[in-house]
């Protein structure tokens, strides 16, 4: 039986991502009353800032990307890696920031009233497609400039000596195969939104599905109306992740992302422009929390504290859990395993949520299992990115290793332990890393489960932000922050072997 | 690991350290502004605990309106043995949980209204207004609001008691045409927040030119702050009433501490707390009488104020004309 754990972990993400969506769908159909006007505002809300965040990210990370690509400047390698920063950044502290910034008393209103324009708010529509704009700029950024520099280097000399359009042979072919696929990633990403929408939205004009999901189990107890836009959300996601499996090839993120190609073509001045844009928009709200919080890192209050001590537990065991499943499937290929391992981007958080509550309100207290929901809504949300670190690895050290161990025995757990893990540590400690992070700066499932007892810190954060306590948010800010970078970097360097084994 | 195994039973294993202590606890289910360190929590805490040889516990769930959903949530499950801070927009639908006892009270109150009900204890009451900036344009009523291009702040109706009151009020002034009042007034919403406090906030940061709040909201500004800049809109529909109310959990494991608390409600000592840290009117005035300030607060010409049975009839109808309106 050695293909049993796989199908035990398989089975489990079954359960878990069908399960919740028979429970949803049982409740949504039993009493359903259909979806208002109001609902369809949402669905409209949501596809409509999904695509236009996903158009505006792509379209300023073409620039960026080109002017990554064909500079060399100091601190060029240093700058690439922090675009993957705020994949990590808790989205809560990022709207911290961004509220420093483009807030009614942030930076820009300040230097707008002082030249005398009109305060622009940051709350609704363009609030939450500038937030998701922040977040995925990046990620385009860096599939952009992974396209640009797959392009070999003799291209480009070849056609500068033909005196032969760039753009027109070699770039717009390049952007043409990779921009299709990070608007599509950086649109499913946005149709999930839900901290965002949270804290920018501003009323029924800006909800997107999963605030409203929210808003129908906490605000009205109207569990019918939840399941039903569970339902949707669900519909509308996996369709979403279809196309994206489709036309997405398994690729390998950020890799020889600081190789340079020596370029004679396009303006200095331009490109150093855009370079700086990204910089800017990219580093000064980090900049801000950071100033903000940092002196009041020592005064925070004890619940604060305690927040954040269940959320290094939660993200440390939702973390061992995701790796765990992601490398019982790895190690059994197949087209079973690529599917499960997709399944969950179709899914979403308060979808699981909701489905969850469903099941377990019947039999207990559901904030009573709100940290026990948590771990396992987030180890299956960050479950396809562990599998795409880690299956190629796998799969490598299956190949080159895989008729030796045969020979010497060594199969099952010793060949496990002894042949294949030793092989795949980086990727595991990066992949444990990366499931960590994501579940420390969650908000997510657990503001609809959790009561003051058990919040997690970014909902913490999300309440002290509601009742304007600024110096504890900012504080409280910081402490995220820092222990999301942490962990992923602890993870990251036991993976490289640097710590003690 | 073990220090992963300890870590784990210390945050998992909802340790429950208070309850060695041989002190009874009641538990006060109540909206995040009361709680709060400004607000009447804390000297109520320690007035009361004077009295009763108990640990008084108050818990913040959201605003008003989120409690009585939190509290269906939790159903007979529930820790909390007092609900405190709903309102009479809510009665009818938390009166229908079957999840409360009668108040067993008699109280004078000095209500604008008679107050019959047996379940829901009134502990104070107030006229919803616009607050806003003195001095500045000030629109005389809901549809010279609507008409204007002045920007506000308001709460949601399905999580706050001010967000549901001002549903109440659009739709008992105008009826048939509240629908047509909430298309005109989408575009002076700057935003819709969960609670009042948040709303609040947002007014006193400058991010709107005025918030859904109260009449006796200025006096907060006056009498604290020395500040009498804000100042409350008198309409001519009239102002809508809130009546807010506590009831005693059916559920409740100490009911005797419950019903002390209740009768302690009423009383001279947690009255006279309310009027300067709720900035609400007391259900009882006390026997100081009215702090100085109140007196300069506006005094609506009409109140307007649907019984339980006919707000809960509307709720529904009203919530879906203002979801439809405003997510246009």
């Amino acid at each position: 039986m050695r293909n049993a754990p796989a199908v035990c972990a398989g089975a489990s993400v079954l359960i878990l991502c069908f399960g919740t969506l028979i429970a949803v769908e049982g409740r949504a159909g039993a009493e359903s009353q259909g979806l208002s006007h109001a609902d369809w505002a949402a669905v409209r809300f949501t596809l409509t800032q999904a695509a236009l965040s996903a158009a505006l990210s792509v379209a300023l990370a073409v620039p960026v990307a080109r002017a990554l690509a064909r500079r060399v400047f100091p601190g060029r390698t240093f700058f690439i890696t922090l675009l993957g920063a705020p994949f990590l950044l808790p989205v809560i502290v990022a709207i911290l920031g961004l509220l420093a910034v483009f807030g009614r008393n942030g930076i820009f209103n300040t230097a707008f009233a002082a030249m005398g324009f009109e305060p622009f708010s940051i709350y609704g529509f363009h609030g939450v497609v500038l937030a998701h704009v922040f977040f995925n700029l990046p990620l385009a950024t860096r599939l952009v400039l992974q396209g640009w520099q797959a392009v070999p280097a003799e291209h480009f000399r070849t056609a500068v000596m033909l005196n032969a359009p760039i753009g027109a042979i070699i770039e717009w072919p390049m952007l043409w195969r990779v921009l299709p696929n990070a608007a599509l990633v950086i649109f499913l990403l946005c149709l999930t939104s839900f901290a965002v929408a949270l804290t920018l939205g501003g009323g029924p004009r800006a909800t997107t599905i999963e605030l409203a999901i929210y808003q129908a189990v906490r605000f009205d107890f109207d569990l019918s109306r939840a399941a039903l836009l569970a339902g949707v959300q669900f519909i509308v996601c996996a369709f979403a992740a279809l196309t994206v499996w489709l036309i997405t090839p398994l690729n390998d993120f950020g890799a020889g992302l600081d190789r340079q190609i020596t370029r004679w073509d396009g303006s200095k001045l331009c490109d150093s422009l855009w370079i700086s844009f990204a910089a800017v928009f990219l580093l000064l709200p980090m900049v801000m929390v950071l100033w903000r919080g940092l002196p009041e890192l020592f005064t925070l209050p004890q619940a604060v504290w305690h927040a954040a001590g269940r959320s290094v537990v939660i993200a440390i065991l939702s973390a061992f859990l995701t790796i765990t499943l992601a490398l019982t499937l790895a190690l059994r290929r197949g087209a079973f395993v690529t599917v499960i391992g997709v399944l969950p981007m179709a899914s979403s958080s308060l979808v699981l949520g909701t489905g969850l509550f469903l099941i377990v309100f019947p039999w207990v207290r559901p904030s009573d299992v709100a940290l026990l929901v948590t771990i396992l809504v987030n180890a299956t949300l960050a479950l396809p990115f562990a599998i795409r670190i880690l299956a190629p690895a796998v799969a490598a050290a299956q190949d080159d290793f895989g008729r030796l161990s045969t020979h010497l025995n060594l199969m099952g757990w010793r060949g496990l332990w002894l042949v294949i893990l030793p092989r795949v540590r980086r990727p595991l400690g990066f992949a444990c890393g990366l499931a960590a992070a994501l579940s420390m700066g969650d908000l997510g499932v657990i503001a609809l489960f959790a009561d003051e007892n058990s919040a997690t810190l970014p909902l913490m954060m999300y309440r002290l932000m509601g009742s304007y306590q600024s110096d504890a948010t900012a504080g409280a800010g910081v402490l995220l922050a820092a222990l999301s970078f942490a962990l992923f970097w602890i993870c990251d360097q036991i993976g490289r072997g640097h710590a003690g084994a | 690991m073990r220090s992963l195994c300890l870590m784990t039973s210390l945050s998992l294993g909802l340790a429950t350290t208070a309850a060695h202590a041989d002190t009874p606890v009641l538990t006060v289910l109540t909206y995040d502004s009361f709680t709060s360190d400004w607000g009447p929590g804390p000297a109520v805490e320690s007035a009361f605990e004077e009295v009763c040889a108990c640990d008084l516990e108050f818990v913040g769930a959201g605003d008003g309106a989120a409690l009585l959903a939190r509290l269906q949530l939790e159903g007979p499950r529930t820790d909390a043995d007092i609900i405190l801070g709903l309102d009479t927009n809510l009665t009818a639908a938390a009166h229908a949980t079957d999840l409360f006892a009668p108040h067993g009270v008699t109280a004078d109150l000095d209500l604008p209204v008679t107050w019959a009900d047996e379940t829901f204890l009134p502990f104070d009451w107030g006229y919803f207004a616009f607050v806003g900036n003195a001095g500045e344009a000030a629109p005389t009523s809901l549809a010279d609001l609507a008409q204007s291009d002045v920007k506000i702040v308001i709460q949601d109706p399905r999580s706050s008691t001010p967000g549901l009151g001002l549903l109440m009020w659009v739709k008992a002034a105008y009826g048939d045409d509240a629908a047509g009042i909430w298309a005109d007034l989408s575009d002076n919403i700057v935003t819709v927040t969960p609670g009042w406090s948040e709303a609040y906030g947002l007014f006193l940061e400058g991010e709107a030119d005025a918030v859904l709040s109260y009449t006796t909201s200025p006096a907060y500004h006056l009498i604290a702050e020395e500040d009498d800049s804000k100042t409350a809109w008198a309409f001519s529909e009239g102002h809508y009433m809130q009546v807010e109310v506590a009831g005693k959990l059916a559920s409740t494991d100490v009911p005797d501490l419950a019903d002390q608390f209740l009768a302690f409600m009423v009383s001279d000592a947690f009255q006279s707390i309310i009027p300067t840290t709720n900035w609400m009117y007391p259900a009882v005035t006390p026997a100081a009488g009215l702090p100085a300030g109140f007196e300069t607060l506006i005094t609506p010409e009409t109140s307007i104020l649907l019984s339980a049975q006919e707000a809960a009839s509307t709720r529904d109808v009203a919530l879906a004309e203002w979801r439809d309106a405003l997510s246009q």
